[in-house]
């Protein structure tokens, strides 16, 4: 029994901050200022989600987060699913000097990069686009990705893969039988986690893109916020709320995916 | 099997990106430059507030139509990330044309060479509106990098039910009361439960400094080229007297300590404060949030030696990379135009650096909601030594914001955060 409500209390803990956004989106400006606050508005208002749309354009925005989200995602997870195999398969001195490497770009800090990388990618005519934006955070994800998907990688038995062998099965039919639906939930989680570093993004969007119609939502969001961090509390609520949606889909569509435990008993010794 | 179905569906979905992103590739480049047809300038705007935006894409909309040959294109920044947006821009190559920002923010984009020189580009007639105090605010090497627009003045706005309770009369746009009348009127309105002010401290630095003027302050003394920090009594002044409201009379909230002009709000309309000093902006929350029937009223900046105080105006600049000066000096001297600037100024709820602006705006709102009140502080506002002194944001960071943080939680004595702030001067400032 202490079990449950323990557990309830931690789900309480983790999804208030989420029911209090809720709550703030619904509540008009007097509401917001009230020194006691209710969790309940008193007066509803859809007026928060009004203003967000129409003033900053969240729906265009969120339409652009998304198929630069997904993108990232798919590419950042088609590149580094080849070559985490092969960094954990194929012991080399390259492959341990590229591990080394990988690791070590992490300690760059991209705020330091930002400039050359604006100027690199205007000469070859992809800032202020989405296709730069991607480029950008595929490289950004590529290094955890790698690290990420090489360790699943390790994770499968090589006896399965030498069981295949022996049954007959090629190099590809191995990797396409064996390995890759093994691989399924590290997969499913790197997509995850490019798709949320994308989708959370804010200074590369903020200070590639150019046009207005090609920005994304966290650049939106800023907007709401004024000097001295004055905000216009109500649509940020609103707006913060819809930005939450897509990833909670995409996060519910894939969690499936992500169970562990597939393996078991794969090998038996 | 359905492992599978997920895999094909992986690489269909990666497939499908993939052509994607090349479509976008092509779709997405905004880097146009023609040649022929209109001039095409983008406008990097900050408005954040609802009027005010709304105001300026009306303006953008309307010279758009009758100006066929110069197209202004919105884009919508944001504050807090403005300084680096800009920085990245400028050493790109590729910021807009014409941008917002603020007085204190532009000095070292013009040292820089980011910005044009606009001096001789604006007419008599904007020069002329504007007062030569203000002008200084966004000049840097003798060249005007920036056309100060909009001016905040600190004020007090206070729930005039509680002054009235309390005898209290308000004075005129143009007669505010001296610190010591304002000590003894938050004195008279602290009851059990009730402080007389606020002073929201949680970013001391700018408020004192620009106070401080109030008394001859200036903090910052340049001599034979070289810049130095000094804290004499008409520095210690403003924070002296802050200090004692909150624990010698305990006439104002310590629970404020910590709270920006807006945290306030909730504790003020619930009449936990009598009176919160701060921006003449504070006014369009007033206005939107304040509870039905609540009377608020704004009285004018309070006076020591002078009223005097330290204008960081916001500014229009137009990038020295752009190729059409000309033609954005020629939008900003239509932007700027009395009646413009008075709209623009309404929907920010600040005081237009033109006077005929300031006059028009009076007019405009009959003077109520603090207009007149607002109207009349813009005479106090000059430019401030901190506002040019390279070193100052890197001392108010390192140096003086925890030294008066500490001083107001009373952790260190007055001469304490003194000694600080001259010694954090020493290591920043050359």
């Amino acid at each position: 029994m202490f079990q449950y409500l323990a557990l309830l209390a931690y789900l309480v803990f983790l999804a208030f901050p989420l029911v209090w956004l809720l709550s703030t989106s619904f509540k008009p400006p007097r509401e917001l200022v009230k020194l006691h606050p209710t969790l309940i508005p008193d007066n509803p208002t859809f007026n928060n989600f009004v203003q967000a749309f129409t003033e900053q354009e969240l729906g265009r925005a969120a339409w652009n987060s998304l198929q630069v989200s997904l993108a990232s995602a798919v590419v950042t997870v088609l590149i580094a699913l080849p070559a985490s195999y092969a960094l954990a398969r194929f012991k080399s001195k390259l492959g341990t000097v590229a591990l080394g490497w990988v690791l070590l770009s992490q300690l760059f800090p991209f705020v330091l990069l930002i400039i050359p990388i604006f100027l690199v990618l205007r000469q070859v005519g992809l800032a202020n686009s989405h296709a730069g934006l991607i480029l950008i955070y595929v490289v950004w994800a590529l290094p955890f990705a790698l690290w990420m998907l090489q360790g699943f990688v390790r994770n499968i038995p090589r006896e399965l893969e030498e069981a295949a062998a022996v049954d007959g099965a090629s190099r590809l039919q191995t990797l396409r039988r064996v390995v890759f639906p093994l691989l399924a939930p590290g997969l499913v989680a790197t997509a995850l986690f490019s798709f949320i570093s994308a989708w959370n993004e804010f200074f590369f969007a903020l200070v590639l893109i150019k046009t207005p119609e090609l920005a994304t939502l966290p650049v939106a969001l800023a907007r709401f916020v004024g000097i001295e961090g004055t905000a216009r509390l109500g649509p940020l609520a609103a707006g913060s709320l819809l930005a939450t949606i897509p990833s909670l889909i995409f996060f519910a569509f894939m969690q499936r995916r992500l169970s562990s435990g597939s393996m078991a008993g794969a090998v038996k010794g | 099997m359905s492992r599978n179905r997920f895999g094909r569906r992986l690489v269909a979905t990666a497939v499908a990106s993939v052509v994607g992103l090349g479509a976008l590739a092509g779709c997405g480049t905004g880097d146009d430059e023609q040649s022929d047809g209109p001039a095409k300038l983008r406008f990097l705007s900050l408005a954040w507030q609802k009027e005010s935006m709304q105001a300026n894409k009306d303006l953008v909309a309307k010279w758009n139509a009758d100006h066929p040959d110069i197209h202004i294109e919105y884009v919508q920044g944001d504050w807090n990330s403005v300084h680096d947006q800009l920085l990245t821009s400028f050493e790109g190559g590729d910021a807009a044309d014409i941008v917002q920002y603020e007085a204190s923010g532009i000095g070292n984009f013009s040292k820089q060479g980011y910005l044009a020189d606009l001096t001789d580009l604006i007419s008599g007639e904007l020069k002329g509106q504007i007062e030569p105090g203000i002008w200084d605010t966004a000049t840097y090497d003798g060249k005007i990098t920036g056309v100060p627009f909009l001016l905040e003045s600190q004020v007090i706005i206070a729930n005039k039910k509680l002054l009235d309770e309390a005898n209290i009369a308000i004075p005129a746009a143009d007669g505010g009361w001296t610190w010591d009348e304002f000590q003894a009127n938050a004195k008279k309105l602290t009851t059990a439960g009730r402080f007389g002010a606020a002073w929201a401290l949680k970013s001391p630095t700018n408020r004192v400094m620009n106070l401080a003027l109030n008394y001859d302050g200036k903090f910052f003394y340049t001599e034979n080229g070289k810049t130095e920090i000094r804290v004499g009594d008409g520095e210690k002044e403003i924070p002296k007297r802050i200090h004692d409201m909150i624990y010698t009379a305990k006439s104002a909230s310590p629970e404020a300590l910590g709270m920006s002009g807006a945290d306030t709000l909730p504790g003020f309309f619930a009449g936990k404060y009598a009176m919160l000093p701060g921006s003449v902006s504070l006014r369009q929350q007033m206005v939107e949030q304040a509870p039905a029937g609540f009377e608020w009223v704004t009285l004018p900046p309070i006076k020591g030696l002078s009223t005097t105080q330290a204008a960081n105006p916001q500014t229009l600049s137009v990038s020295a990379d752009s190729k059409h000066k000309k033609q954005a000096v020629q939008f900003l001297e239509y932007f700027l135009n009395p009646t413009n600037m008075a709209t623009l100024a309404k929907g920010d709820w600040l005081v237009p650096t033109g006077k005929q602006a300031n006059e028009e705006l009076v007019k405009l709102t009959g003077g109520k909601q603090g207009w007149d009140v607002a109207a009349d502080s813009a005479a106090d506002l000059t430019v401030a030594p901190f506002q040019k002194a390279d070193g100052y944001p890197e001392w108010k960071t390192k140096y003086a914001t925890p030294a008066l943080q500490q001083y107001f939680a009373n952790k260190i004595t007055l001469d304490q955060m003194a000694t600080q702030l001259v010694d954090g001067g020493k290591q920043v400032l050359r």
